[in-house]
């Protein structure tokens, strides 16, 4: 399905040239060179400690880089913050551990930001939480806390609170690393379903499951480097690099 | 001791609690510009302000009473006894709250921060919305402890002459030479004040150790 994905076009959404990144004197990403076309789905992966969380998160500048160009639909993420702000609008991120508001319900989790940020009416925000959680199948939860919530739940519930904001792009740091193993597969299909609408992703997991049915692309990392890049079929089946075959194999092995 | 005197202690008892209220809600409001200032990105203000609460803390209250009261007064501003003392605590509990709250702040995680900055939250709805809320929760019973501490401390007001439970308490005292009944009498009604408060706070410390699991 990779390349007939009738939802890819053409158009970059998300760019990185040359993008650099360093922890006080710890280089953690080295000449990151990346396009991402609206609608498309991206799988990264790689040994931990290879920069996937610091490379994503660059995105929607939880983390700033120092040198090359990062841009989102064309405006430069950097020093503007009105620009930060805008595509933190645009760009939702899910992460390992849910990071839910404890202290609010669902519902309150998922309109706060449609309510400060975009400003929507609370009932027009109520409303769309609403059909956002019936659509992750967890509207019935939506009075409870996200403590009374199985870890499934609650990073279902996330996603929703994420798709309140009626993002462009969705960005995924390992959500389902933190879940038991029966709870994995209720999120790896919601996200297949938002795949399925067109959503662009970039998705940072190691279910190879989910990368081979949905992901365009997939870039393996190491050492701060994009090392290899290429649809699913061709990454499994003929890896190019040594290092890239030494990790499937690995992975494949813990399966 | 009679009505008349007992009447004179509840009066006494009375600033005592108005001098606490005023401390308590003044150096709360102050206190959190404070913690908010500890936390902040900017190095300026996170300097000043631990140095303020440095000033605060290494100092005895009894000092900055004297220095608001006697010190103002000795640079031409002679302050009212009970203006001087609202201020002295107030200033008193803004370094104290500030200090708690700062680490109540530090003790969310920072994935709650980073989930708001992720959804375009600006600074004061990530303040408001995010993390004061859990910030407050985790440090409501050091705050209590702190307002027990108060409530003690405003003995201290009496050196400039505010006339406080204490001071009220040797006043009678002086005047009816029954200084173990006044005494007792003055200590059961702190008693009454602050030990409901130190069992509702080991209350919640134990409330929060059991839903934190
Ligand atoms: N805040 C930080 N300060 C200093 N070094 C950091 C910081 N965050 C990450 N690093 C370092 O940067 C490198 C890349 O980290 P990153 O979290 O991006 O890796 P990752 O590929 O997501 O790994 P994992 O699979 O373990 O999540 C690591 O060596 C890590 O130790
Ligand atoms: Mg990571």
């Amino acid at each position: 399905m990779n390349n007939a994905n009738p939802s890819t076009s053409a158009e970059p959404m998300i760019v990185f040239r040359h993008v650099e990144k360093w922890y006080g004197s710890f280089k953690a990403l080295t000449d990151i060179n990346l396009e991402v076309r609206t609608g498309e789905k991206i799988v990264l992966c790689g040994p931990s400690g290879s920069g996937k969380s610091t490379l994503i998160r660059c995105i929607n500048h939880l983390e700033p880089y120092q040198k090359g160009e990062l841009l989102v639909e064309g405006l430069k993420v950097g020093e503007d913050p009105k620009i930060i702000d805008a595509v933190r609008r645009e760009v939702g991120m899910v992460f390992q551990q849910f990071n839910l508001f404890p202290h609010m319900t669902v519902l309150e989790n998922c309109i706060l930001a449609p309510m400060r940020t975009r400003k929507t009416p609370r009932e027009a925000a109520v409303a769309t939480a609403r059909r956002l959680l019936d659509r992750v199948k967890i509207l019935d939860q939506a009075d409870k806390y996200p403590a009374q919530l199985s870890g499934g739940q609650q990073q279902r519930v996330a996603i929703a609170r994420a798709l309140c904001m009626e993002p462009k792009a969705m960005l995924f740091d390992e959500p389902t690393s933190a879940l038991d193993p029966e709870m994995v597969k209720e999120v790896l299909d919601t996200m297949i379903s938002l795949a399925e609408e067109g959503m662009t992703m970039i998705c940072v997991t190691h279910e190879m499951g989910f990368a081979r049915q949905v992901a365009d692309r997939v870039i393996f990392m190491a050492k701060g480097e994009i090392i290899e890049e290429a649809p699913p079929e061709q990454f499994f089946r003929n890896p190019q690099h040594k290092r890239t075959q030494q990790f499937l194999g690995e992975i494949l092995s813990r399966h | 001791m009679g009505l008349k005197e007992f009447l004179f202690l509840l009066r006494g008892l009375q600033w005592t609690v108005a001098l606490a209220a005023i401390g308590f809600i003044g150096g709360g409001i102050a206190g959190l510009f404070v913690a908010l200032a500890r936390t902040s990105a900017n190095k300026l203000l996170v300097a000043v302000t631990r140095g303020y609460i440095s000033v605060f803390q290494g100092t005895p209250l009894l000092m900055q009473l004297f220095v608001v009261y006697y010190g103002l007064a000795l640079v031409g501003l002679k302050l009212d006894a009970w203006v001087a003392v609202a201020i002295g605590f107030t200033l008193h509990a803004s370094a104290y709250l500030g200090e708690i709250w700062r680490g109540g702040i530090e003790a969310v995680p920072r994935g709650q921060t980073e989930a708001a900055l992720a959804l375009s939250l600006r600074y004061w709805s990530r303040t408001k919305d995010v993390v004061l809320p859990q910030a407050f929760k985790i440090s409501l019973p050091a705050t209590i402890g702190f307002l027990v501490q108060l409530i003690k401390g405003t003995s201290l007001a009496a050196i400039v002459g505010f006339t406080e439970l204490a001071r009220a308490g040797s006043i009678i005292s002086n005047q009816i030479f029954e200084p173990l009944v006044v005494f007792g009498i003055v200590g059961i009604l702190y008693f009454a004040i602050c030990w409901p408060l130190s069992l509702f706070g080991a209350h919640l410390e134990r409330q929060f150790a059991q839903g934190s699991r």
